[in-house]
């Protein structure tokens, strides 16, 4: 990984990568389009493998069934925060409004609710936007700028135009030699074994 | 070469032509995006960037005198205590929503056009807020304590009042600029990353890769990010329609004949959609040809973009003349002099102004010629661009400079100040546009790449098969082969 800053700061346990230790990461092929990977996905998942990945410049459609990933918890959190905020938006203003500060304004109720709904709205929104993006962080374990993909020089590229399938160490039914053979025969233009940090 | 059934079926989506145009691999899109920011800055951007720091020195200069003297430097005085500075809020605020409409609302509606022009029209959009959240902030006059708008008990223990519009608009405008802002970099991650593994100095390694957040592109980071991507839009889609809608409640909830009206809401929104459609028109023929993306964002784009102006400024037509039935079906004469002092009073100018520029120039675009041609569509995204501001001065100072008695009425005219804050705002909007272009990738590279026939996973090559444009339309625009493509 590039930078000694963030190194360091990889070091921290709470921010460390959550990786078992071994010798090896794992074995990273390259393939040559989104079609060779989709299919080689299927394959990996149909071998039954578990601690794998696939890593493209962009979504590619389909691809998260091919590796046969369950749906993204992330809507539920998004709705418990977005309910939250609602509570907290409509309460702070119920609470402003009846308890806390009672005024009488235009000759409403004090507790007037039809005119606390745009206030309670806006705060849903805010909260349930935080709850996706740091929930999306949060389930990809981003930030983490350390990781021994990092360590290929080919894996540059997957930004850009390239398209890899990963295989990890730790994967009960990994093994460097028939693991690779595997990837090769599915179509890899290459394939890498990563050491573990 | 004639298209067979064969080949249609190779398309993602059969029978439709290609977005992109001179069919690029996916590398040649990230170097197009990239590479320029790559280089040292142009003359050009110079050209743009220095006269924006220029005007943002006068916005500097106009705000500073501001607080100093106080709001009577504007032409500000009873009865009209709102003007430009309102106007300019609305107006930027206004802008802002094209964006919004284009990265949300286009996304849900699986628009996959939107993916050429979506992160540029977002950057606009929390530039434009930027610009709009300043002037309620400096136009309190006591600015420091502007803390009042917020949801605290000031240092004599009151609260602000929840009930009211204008606390309603702090909150949903800064929750929407605070939003777009998450969406947008949401949307940067991946093309930070892409900047980050280029970066030939360590210095920009560093700089791009820490607001990369260590993405390394992975299928199960992109499952959660996909649906984080889409849940921002399901959320920012009626967040920009309540941010215009609870902007014209600052004048709809109130008792003034002329604002006192229902059909504010949608009339904003749409007006708001108009608008903001015009700026990213303006922005986006400037950089396409700056930054020689012709074939990213096409002519088709533009024919898309001015199809929604045409509907969206024929919506605030309706709307200008509903109002004015309405005024007259009311029976009320204050409201109905309201109106026929608007179109026919001292302030007739700007009324025609805006009726002009919004109601009959966008009417060209039901020609397909000039959907497609770059003067044209310059030309009237400036004036609509013109024209929507004038509208919120119509509706603004038109509505206040006739009160009840003819001993309050009175007419407003702008000082310098008034000029150089408007003026100012656009430097200001300018510079963050400028340094954005400069630094950080105008388009969406990781989008645009999924919209190339290649990226669908069951896409098989064709033999020599050239992937090119049939319509008439973008065969006059981006292809090298017409006066319009490469620079």
């Amino acid at each position: 990984m590039p930078f000694a800053p963030l190194r360091a700061l990889a070091s921290v346990p709470l921010l460390a990568s959550p990786l078992p230790a071994g010798p090896y990461y794992g074995l990273l092929a390259e393939f040559a389009t989104p079609a060779d990977l989709y299919h080689a996905c299927e394959r990996v998942r149909d071998a039954g493998f578990t601690r794998w990945d696939a890593h493209t410049p962009f979504p590619v459609h389909g691809l998260e069934q091919a590796m046969g990933l369950r749906r993204s918890p992330l809507p539920w959190i998004v709705l418990v925060m977005g309910l939250t905020g609602a509570a907290l938006g409509f309460g702070l203003q119920w609470w402003v409004h009846a308890v806390a500060y009672p005024l009488v304004i235009s000759g409403k109720p004090f507790f007037s609710w039809p005119a606390f709904i745009p206030i309670t709205f806006e705060v849903a929104v805010l909260f349930a936007a935080l709850g996706a993006v740091f929930g999306m962080l949060g389930l990809n374990r981003l930030p983490m700028h350390h990781h021994p993909l990092f360590r290929s020089k080919v894996f540059e590229q997957v930004t850009d135009d390239a398209f890899f399938l990963s295989i990890e160490s730790w994967d009960p039914r990994f093994d460097p030699s028939t693991t690779g053979a595997l990837l090769e025969s599915l179509g890899a233009r290459r394939v890498e074994l990563l050491e573990s940090r | 070469m004639a298209q067979t059934d064969a080949e249609l079926v190779d398309t993602p989506v059969a029978g439709r032509p290609t977005l992109i145009l001179r069919s690029p691999d996916f590398h040649s899109i990230t170097e197009v995006v990239a590479e320029p920011l790559e280089r040292p800055a142009p003359l050009g951007w110079w050209l743009f960037f220095i006269p924006s720091v220029a005007l943002l020195g006068v916005l500097g200069v106009a705000v500073s005198w501001l607080f100093w003297e106080g709001i009577g430097v504007w032409g500000l005085n009873v009865p009209v205590g709102w003007a430009w500075d309102i106007t300019n809020f609305v107006f930027w605020v206004g802008i802002g929503h094209a964006g919004t409409l284009i990265s949300a609302i286009l996304f849900l509606f699986r628009q996959r056009w939107r993916t050429s022009i979506n992160r540029a029209a977002e950057a606009m959009t929390i530039f434009a807020v930027v610009c709009a959240m300043m002037f309620p902030g400096i136009h309190v006059g006591r600015i420091w304590v502007a803390y009042w708008m917020f949801p605290l008990p000031n240092q004599m223990d009151m609260w602000p009042n929840f009930r009211s519009p204008l606390l309603w608009d702090v909150f949903a405008v800064s929750v929407y600029g605070t939003v777009s802002a998450l969406f947008w970099y949401v949307g940067l991650i991946p093309d930070l990353a892409t900047m980050r593994d280029r970066a030939k100095t360590r210095a920009r390694r560093v700089a791009y890769g820490f607001f990369a957040l260590g993405w390394r592109g992975s299928v199960r980071q992109w499952h959660h990010y996909e649906s984080a991507y889409l849940v921002l839009a399901a959320l920012a889609t009626p967040l920009v329609l309540s941010v215009h809608s609870v902007v014209s409640m600052d004048f709809a909830v109130s008792i003034l004949p002329g604002w006192h009206t229902t059909i504010f809401p949608p009339y904003f929104v749409a007006g708001a959609i108009f608008s903001g459609f015009a700026m990213v028109l303006t922005l986006m023929v400037i950089c396409r040809k700056a930054f020689g993306l012709e074939h990213i964002i096409t002519l088709r784009h533009f024919d898309y973009m001015a199809k929604i102006m045409l509907v969206t400024g024929t919506m605030v037509g309706y709307a200008y003349s509903m109002e004015f039935f309405t005024s007259w079906y009311s029976g009320n004469p204050y409201e109905f002099f309201t109106f026929m002092n608007r179109a026919l009073g001292p302030y007739a100018w700007a009324y025609w102004i805006m009726i002009s520029c919004n109601v009959i120039s966008p009417q060209i675009f039901w020609s397909r010629k000039a959907r497609t041609s770059i003067p044209i569509l310059f030309a009237v995204s400036i004036v609509i661009n013109i024209g929507m501001w004038f509208e919120r001065f119509v509706i603004i100072v038109t509505s206040l400079h006739r009160d009840y008695l003819p001993s309050a009425w009175g007419y407003f005219s702008p000082t310098v100040w008034d000029v150089a804050c408007l003026i100012g705002s656009f430097g200001l909007f300018f510079t963050l546009f400028c340094l954005f272009v400069r630094f950080l990738p105008m388009v969406a590279t990781a989008e645009v790449k999924t919209v190339l026939p290649q990226a669908d996973p069951h896409w098989r090559p064709g033999p020599e098969r050239e992937i090119r444009d049939h319509r008439p339309v973008a065969a006059a625009g981006g292809h090298p082969a017409s006066s319009e493509g490469g620079s």
